[in-house]
């Protein structure tokens, strides 16, 4: 075999010209993948059956046969009640998978009265000041009936103190509660920004997330380690996923270091990934992903429950990969990225709507972004047997090569001291601003093609004629004036007094998430709370790499 | 020795993403250009007080959250208070085009939306701008 194809390359092949092409990380693709590419590939103890480990081709037997993919669409409104009204009306359709955006106040522990939160006010999501806005949001929806994911990271405990406050009212016990917090604190340093404080003290919040959800919200998946925002940020494939599992790898050292075992936690954490352009490459990437963690939680961690060896995450596709100019060929572009997607074989998938390079998305084209998805499920027939691109020369190769990448990466991590030290020194950060650099510098001198932008280029954009995403001037004003009539209303003493629970608990070792339970109880605001840790913790302050 | 131009790249609000206010200062450091970055999370008043302790020729702001309406004019106000009104004003990021009209009423020079190659906006503050 290996002869003939010595042949075929030096006597048929060569007759032709062409540029040679590469990875998106940079290593040489070949023109023709053959069986002698994946020669010494075991399958069985490399590839294996889908549900069984190392569950490089998906991690149910059936994969969508049974059950297709939860399609969750990411969106924001501006205030509690209109999210309450747009929850209401998808129950009412049939969907039971509801995302909460907040506004980046909210995201960042500050009220919406907060000098610095001035023009962010409901914008990029709702905003949250107290357990009043959470009960608004929640407002005739039976917490036990829907599961809930909260894009909420460095106060993700106070937000999930009052989810659970909330249930309570309801009559439904925190056991029963389904949901994600994202929680996910590192890449909020590196590429995100919504920190802060400290990487030490933010880790220990997330440990104490993981401990009392083991004992009291043992459905909740605690947190989703988040690759997209690194990848849109410029790093390559594999850095996406060796850097979101050394971040998740430092989460668990936390988790094990506050006295709880494995496979205590390890089943309830998630993962978030970007679907990007180069299609098959995606592919693989799952495939070596799913690989990669079950080893390592094997291997490194001794798991030993089945579910904490498994990859599960939620994807969305590339939103960085969009473009204002000729606005609708994103449509194309999100189709094929969603397609990818699904070949990879995510749990969870939100597609991108084709405005998001100009503004917040319209209803209309969320709408077609999630026909997109049940076009692939329902007419293109890629779901009708587990991993279909499985056995391919090309596939196989690239998920053996990446799974070689992503591992080399990690142990680079673990030499420098994990992912918190990593952060710390700014490697993380300069490795991704280099990636982003080269690929505008590929863009601008077009040995990248980005289609409607460097080629292929018109003169009359249609951007004025596609309806754009308005926002409510009124809303910070409102939710001023909400949050002012709170604090007359609430007993501050008990205010007061939580707080300084929440204060004692902080400088020492008690978990803190029954404090932040008790002072949202009592109507204390995020502000206020994350006001009590900024003095204890101090605040991070961003390491500036340029 | 001729004065080099120097660039304010500064991130009004609470936005977090980077990745184009940081591609774009170091494109302008490459094109032999002085840029201070004020990293994120920055008032208004901060960014003024940056530009004018700095002595910078031009401003570059970015936001990607929705907030330029209020921070970007906000901005052009404080300038004016402190009579540094003659500093070239750039915005970027996600920018509807409707929004384009009210941010130049205000003060802002041009804004370059998402797709713009690095060397436009080069090119353009070497106009604009005497060195």
């Amino acid at each position: 075999m290996l002869g003939e194809r010595k042949r075929w390359e030096e006597e048929v092949l060569s007759q032709r010209r062409f540029a040679p092409r590469k990875t998106e990380w940079g290593d040489p693709i070949k023109p023709l993948y053959t069986p002698d590419d994946i020669a010494g590939l075991d399958y069985l103890s490399e590839i294996g059956f889908p549900g069984e480990y190392p569950y490089v081709r998906g991690i149910h037997p059936d994969m969508y046969l049974g059950r297709a993919w939860t399609m969750r669409q990411y969106s924001g409104f501006a205030t509690a009640e209109e999210c309450n009204e747009r929850y209401k009306f998808l129950l009412k359709t049939g969907q039971t998978g509801l995302s909460v955006a907040f506004d980046l106040p909210t995201q960042i522990g500050y009220n919406s009265d907060h000098p610095l939160g001035k023009g962010e006010v409901g914008k990029a999501g709702v905003a949250v000041d107290s357990l009043e806005d959470m009960e608004t949001i929640f407002q005739g929806i039976p917490l036990d009936k829907v599961s809930t994911s909260m894009t909420i990271n460095a106060p993700a405990a106070i937000l999930l103190a009052m989810y659970i406050a909330v249930a309570e009212k309801q009559g439904v016990h925190s056991k029963a509660l389904r949901g994600t917090t994202q929680n996910d604190i590192l890449k909020e340093y590196t590429v995100r920004g919504t920190y802060i404080f400290p990487p030490k003290p933010a880790v220990r919040l997330i440990a104490d997330m993981f401990a009392y959800c083991h004992e009291n919200v043992p459905q909740w998946n605690t947190i989703s380690v988040a690759g997209y925002h690194m990848r849109e940020a410029g790093c390559s494939a594999v850095q996406e996923v060796a850097f979101t599992f050394a971040n998740a790898i430092a989460y668990i050292e936390a988790g094990l270091k506050a006295g709880l075992k494995i496979d205590e936690f390890a089943p309830r954490m998630s993962f978030l990934f970007d679907t990007h352009n180069k299609f098959f490459e995606e592919v693989a990437k799952y495939r070596a992903a799913r690989r990669v963690w079950a080893e390592t939680m094997r291997n490194r961690f001794g798991a030993k429950n089945p579910k904490s060896t498994m990859l599960r995450y939620h994807t969305q596709t590339a939103g960085v990969s969009l473009t204002a100019q000729q606005p609708e060929n994103n449509i194309v572009r999100v189709a094929f990225q969603a397609l990818a997607a699904v070949l990879g074989g995510p749990q969870s998938l939100a597609a991108c709507s084709f405005d998001e390079a100009l503004a917040l998305p319209t209803e209309k084209a969320v709408r077609l972004s999630l026909r997109t998805q049940q076009l692939i499920l329902e007419e293109t027939g890629v779901t009708d047997t587990v991993d279909p691109l499985g056995g391919s020369y090309y596939v196989e190769y690239l998920t053996k090569e990446m799974v070689k990448k992503i591992k080399a990466l990690i142990s680079k991590i673990d030499d420098m001291g994990g992912a918190i030290a990593a952060t710390e020194s700014g490697y993380i950060q300069k490795e991704i601003e280099e990636s982003a650099r080269r690929f505008q510098k590929e863009v601008e001198s077009q040995e990248k093609v980005v289609v409607g932008v460097n080629k292929y280029k018109i003169e009359e954009d249609s951007e004025l004629d596609t309806d754009i995403f308005s926002f409510n001037p009124e809303v910070e004003q409102l939710q001023k004036a909400k949050l002012g009539r709170l604090r007359e209303k609430r007993d501050n003493h008990a205010v007061a007094s939580a707080l300084s629970a929440v204060r004692k608990a902080a400088s020492g070792n008690e978990n803190l998430v029954p404090r932040f339970l008790d002072a949202v109880k009592v109507y204390a605001t995020v502000g206020e709370i994350c006001d009590v840790l900024r003095d204890v913790f101090g605040e991070y302050d961003q390491l500036k790499t340029i | 020795m001729e004065r080099k131009i120097r660039v304010l790249a500064a991130k009004p609000g609470l936005d977090g993403h980077d990745r184009g206010i940081k591609v774009l200062a170091h494109a302008l450091m490459e094109a032999e250009m002085e840029v201070i970055y004020t990293g994120l999370r920055q008032t208004p008043e901060q960014i003024v007080n940056a530009a004018i302790q700095e002595d910078v020729d031009v401003i570059c702001l970015s936001s990607l959250s929705g907030a330029h309406d209020y921070l970007f004019p906000e901005v052009m106000n404080l300038l004016k208070e402190k009579e540094a009104g003659n500093v070239l004003v750039l915005g970027g990021g996600v920018i509807p085009k409707r929004d384009i009209p009210a941010l130049k009423e205000a003060g802002i020079a041009e804004v370059f939306g998402p797709g713009t190659s690095t060397s436009d906006i080069v090119l353009y503050i070497k106009k604009h701008v005497d060195g």
